[in-house]
């Protein structure tokens, strides 16, 4: 359709319908701030913003639920959500949100961290969250480098893939293997639900917000700390359009880091 | 009321259960490490929360978190740990919410020992952190005046929403005296308070960030911030002084070493020596004006420190040239005693007397 048609004087086909014949099949979750979000084009960031506000909007528990915010390209997530908020130091917020926790046990807490945040300077935080069975939700987003810095290698980089500090790829012999740290917390006791999705496809979007459902109920249900891994896009550092982005995550990453489920709790299995 | 032996320790987590802490986190370090099992006793017996973090860094973010909820919230360590949390320290002064750390330094530079210190005055007192704040530092000498501190600091905490910081040394949380212990009371009057984060029922949402990306931003930020200090700096200087009215000569020091030179300037005026004590109680805000009425009454200043001269810059700072500032220093876990400290009141004393025309010579009763 060319614009010329879109901003003619013919009168579009909606405008017509009287309102209240209309019927909302799809609205802003009430958990998602009205704001705009700072996110590049293609990033899958937003969608999963949305994923969390649907989930928090059917659980029922906006009013009662504490995010806290990492340092990375989600720096800004508090302006997103209609939440209350805080904004934790670099690899820090699973230890701010156990303060949060400890004082008001009865609040519904996550923290949303990328890979770099989580994965490699928050490992402490994040390993003994878990060793301690923290209620908490923890959504990890992955996607295989330091995007707000500039597309710097993080311990989730590809073998042999190219970034700003890994500019002749990543050398496994001298720069190390990806790590899989959602396996490695699914091993601990104190974990209810530790499992990885993607959000290359509509397919797999559906498969994790279940997921992040579930994570939520792991900590409503008081079984432990609930941990979605996702496997996300960075057009931008990863330099590629958004389609081949999503490209690269379904053909690069998912072999790496195949989606699936690490542990969940039996309350939860029936449900999953 | 009765008193009670409490070790220094002991009786600074008793005191701050008493001020109303709610939430305490902490990482085991010596010399403080009775406060945190102390806490971990009595908190639970209270309905209260204690807990372990798996290190220094998470103790501070802990807090951090509990504190944006509103919660009175602590936590307690030694030198190289307080290292560690200068990060979080930094983000709840940013933040502007209430955290009550106490540092029971010991001796460094890095691992040093176990000893007491009082080598933190310059990280504690002038950057707790990165970034332009202070933070309220308290600094008592006996364990008496540690209760009474750590009695006010929440209040200090919450009325500023600022940190406070209770610094002794490794002496006082670890030796013994009689204490009266003050009653329970509740911090803000049991409130939560108006700015916390503690989950958007009915109202709109709150977010506690110390993210300003706008350089106008963080500069009212910053100017917001020094416009705190300059209030707490107005309200909140506290000083001991010991017989300074008739003073010849003053000694300035903080902590325990100001009791060791209170008994110096006693055995001073035995030998015909007027000396008297300017004790400052808060290290940051420093007391300024006091200082500098006193230097100007007397001859000349002798600074006595368990560092190689930390607070002696801020006392230059205040006297200038206007009479010799003198310093006498002992490091790596070494307490000053009498013994120390009359040689360099005598060393002073002839510096002055060169000054003013007269031979240097050594002062005898």
């Amino acid at each position: 359709m060319a614009i010329a048609e879109l901003t003619s004087s013919q009168p579009i086909a909606s405008a017509v319908i009287p309102p209240a014949a209309m019927q909302v099949v799809y609205k802003r979750p009430e958990a998602l701030s009205e704001a705009y979000t700072h996110y590049c084009p293609g990033c899958t960031h937003g969608i999963i913003h949305r994923l969390i506000a649907e989930v928090i909007d059917e659980l029922g528990i906006r009013e009662r639920t504490i995010a806290v915010a990492p340092v990375g390209c989600a720096v800004l997530a508090y302006e997103y959500f209609t939440v209350d908020a805080v904004e934790a130091a670099h690899g820090r917020a699973p230890a701010m949100a156990t303060g949060i926790k400890r004082a008001l046990p009865d609040r519904i807490v996550f923290t949303y961290q990328g890979d770099g945040d989580l994965a490699s300077i928050g490992t402490n935080e994040i390993i003994h969250a878990c060793a301690r069975g923290e209620l908490l939700t923890v959504i990890f987003v992955n996607n295989s480098l330091y995007g707000m810095t500039g597309g710097q290698m993080a311990p989730t980089t590809l073998p042999g893939q190219v970034t700003t500090s890994s500019p002749y790829g990543r050398d496994i012999r001298q720069q190390g293997w990806p790590l899989h740290i959602t396996e490695m917390l699914a091993m601990m006791p104190g974990v209810a639900y530790a499992v990885r999705r993607s959000t290359h496809s509509p397919a797999e979007i559906r498969k994790a917000k279940k997921a992040i459902e579930l994570a939520f109920r792991a900590q409503i249900e008081g079984l432990g700390l609930g941990i979605v891994e996702l496997l996300s896009s960075c057009p931008t550092n990863w330099g590629l359009n958004p389609l081949e982005a999503l490209a690269f995550i379904r053909d690069k990453m998912v072999p790496v880091y195949p989606p699936g489920d690490f542990k969940v709790h039996q309350a939860l299995t029936a449900r999953s | 009321m009765a008193k009670t032996l409490w070790k220094g320790n002991e009786a600074l987590a008793e005191a701050a259960l008493r001020a109303g802490v709610r939430v305490f986190f902490g990482y085991p370090i010596t010399p403080q490490t009775e406060l945190l099992e102390y806490m971990a006793r009595r908190m639970p017996e209270l309905g209260r929360v204690f807990l372990q973090a798996e290190s220094e860094l998470a103790a501070i973010n802990m807090l951090y978190g509990a504190a944006c909820t509103g919660t009175p919230a602590m936590t307690s360590s030694s030198s190289p740990g307080i290292s560690l949390m200068q990060e979080g320290l930094s983000y709840i002064a940013a933040s502007e919410v209430p955290a009550v750390i106490v540092d029971i330094m010991r001796g460094g530079p890095g691992l040093g020992n176990i000893q007491p210190s009082q080598g933190d005055y310059f990280q504690v007192v002038k950057s707790a952190g990165h970034g332009d704040y202070h933070a309220i530092v308290l600094a008592p000498a006996t364990v008496q005046e540690a209760v009474d501190l750590m009695y006010i600091s929440f209040d200090l905490a919450f009325k500023y929403r600022h940190i406070v910081i209770l610094l002794g040394d490794g002496t006082l949380g670890q030796m013994m005296e009689p204490v009266v212990m003050p009653p329970f009371k509740e911090v803000n009057g049991g409130e939560t308070p108006a700015w916390a984060t503690t989950g958007a029922a009915g109202r709109p949402h709150r977010v506690i960030t110390s993210l300003y990306l706008s350089a106008e931003r963080l500069e009212a930020l910053n100017l917001r911030l020094q416009e705190k200090l300059a209030q707490i700096k107005a309200n909140e200087v506290r000083y001991a002084t010991y017989l300074v009215d008739d003073a010849d000569y003053l000694l300035v020091a903080f902590g325990t070493v100001g009791r060791i030179a209170q008994s110096a300037v006693r055995q001073a005026r035995a030998m015909g020596i007027k000396a008297g004590l300017f004790r400052p109680i808060t290290l940051w805000p420093f007391p300024e004006r006091e200082l500098e009425a006193l230097s100007a009454r007397v001859q000349g200043v002798l600074v006595v420190e368990m560092n190689a001269g930390q607070m002696l810059e801020d006392v230059q700072r205040v006297v200038k040239d206007r009479v010799p500032v003198h310093f006498l220093g002992r490091m790596g876990g070494v307490i000053p005693l009498p013994d120390d400290i009359l040689p360099a009141l005598h060393t002073l004393v002839g510096l002055v007397r060169s000054r003013n025309g007269h031979r240097a010579r050594p002062v005898t009763a």
